[in-house]
């Protein structure tokens, strides 16, 4: 616990409401236009994770560290270029260095600027915290989606194919194992999806209410 | 090619991003504002209207930026912010044009038009046709098609959930849950079209 901006929540803290209390996909439910597509594939997840991740710190660290250069009425706009700054590098990287996984994301990539949680970020954090603290909500609200997009990958690659990351599972490869075909395709994405949500709130629920009512 | 064959290529990539590839249904796209604005038939057909309007425009618009502009000069790396800022500018273009011209419509439209800067499937759209490298007049049926079909399937869902308001649901799975789960169903109803296409 290095002090991140002092006087501000604790990274503990932050770490906390990433990844558990406000998680994005299941207390909020946003962001997930442009990754579901993305998660029939455990290793096209990571990937798309990474990106978000590094895109969602960067992205709140430079708007936190301009916020009081920016103009109010503008400030959408200006957020929304950081943002596509560092999704057009991440595209570029990904397409110099790993073209095949490039071509797998086909537009999910590019998707990312219009991702509700970066903007989200932006929004509700970034805008008025200093650059560290910004950094750390940012880079733990990207973990806690990946972590939720990872529960909703594995059990659709390996109910579908069988494999986790390419690789056979000892008894979902097996010919005892009749392949869910429908889990690698759109319609299990939703039910994967709406599964985790369903699990996490139920999980949640007493807790938020003491909190909210 | 004629003209008849341009026309029946054009009818059968706004038929299949209608229905076999609806960009909703099975490219996810534009799930956040159909979560949330799809609870009554009456709105989500304004957003609907306003989707359909707003994604014929931009597609056209952004394929004339992106292969007169941006190929000829090399810089297609920039597609994804000029993309944005066309569709912030079209979008606040209609929103001033409706306000003087048509105030009913702006009354009705107003609301959901600064929504749809940030909806996915806007951009999306511009992307896949960029991906895809349409014709023009692909492209135009690829807008038209598939905010039709974003229009569809977001109607389809404001009319189930009004019919399941009295439903008693388990707390958890409450609101997000059960959307997605009809839409998992609606996305399995729709993969039925795949055999439409590839029989003809």
């Amino acid at each position: 616990m290095n002090g991140a901006g002092g006087g501000q929540k604790s990274v503990k803290a932050l770490a906390m409401e990433g990844l558990w209390t406000n998680n994005p996909i299941f207390g909020q439910v946003l962001g997930i236009c442009s990754t579901l597509a993305v998660t029939n594939m455990v290793m096209n997840t990571l990937v798309m994770c990474a990106a978000l991740v590094v895109t969602l710190s960067m992205s709140s660290l430079s708007i936190s560290l301009l916020r009081s250069w920016t103009p109010r009425n503008i400030r959408m706009m200006i957020e929304t270029l950081i943002i596509a700054f560092y999704v057009i590098m991440v595209d570029i990287a990904l397409k110099a260095y790993w073209p095949e996984m490039s071509q797998n994301l086909g537009p999910y990539v590019g998707l990312i600027i219009t991702n509700c949680i970066v903007m989200g970020r932006a929004e509700a954090c970034a805008n008025t915290q200093p650059p560290l603290t910004a950094l750390v909500d940012g880079f733990f609200n990207g973990l806690g989606y990946s972590f939720m997009l990872l529960l909703v990958a594995i059990p659709r690659e390996l109910l579908g194919m069988g494999t986790i990351m390419g690789f056979a599972a000892p008894y979902f490869s097996g010919p005892h194992w009749d392949k869910w075909i429908i889990m690698v395709m759109p319609p299990g994405a939703f039910f994967m999806l709406a599964l985790a949500v369903w699990l996490f709130r139920s999980i949640q629920g007493p807790q938020q209410k003491e909190g909210a009512k | 090619m004629n003209t008849d064959g341009v026309l029946v290529q054009a009818l059968v990539v706004a038929f299949s991003a209608a229905f076999t590839g609806n960009i909703l249904l099975t490219n996810f796209l534009g799930m956040c504002p159909f979560l949330a604005v799809s609870r009554q038939v009456k709105t989500s057909m304004g957003l609907g209207w306003a989707v359909l309007f707003v994604m014929t425009g931009t597609c056209i618009l952004n394929w004339v930026v992106y292969w007169h502009v941006l190929v000829p000069l090399h810089l297609e790396f920039l597609r994804f912010i000029m993309f944005i800022i066309m569709i912030a500018a079209f979008v606040q273009f209609v929103e001033m044009l409706l306000e003087r011209y048509s105030p009913v419509l702006y009354q009705n439209l107003g609301i959901f038009l600064p929504l749809i800067t940030v909806n996915c499937a806007i951009l999306g759209a511009a992307l896949f046709m960029v991906i895809r490298e349409y014709t023009f007049v692909n492209t135009v049926a690829f807008g038209l098609g598939s905010g039709a079909g974003w229009m569809l399937a977001i109607l389809a869902m404001a009319g189930i959930r009004e019919k399941m308001k009295p439903d008693r649901i388990p707390q958890g799975l409450q609101g997000p849950g059960i959307t997605l789960i009809i839409v998992g169903l609606m996305a399995l109803a729709f993969m039925g079209f795949t055999g439409v296409l590839s029989g003809g």
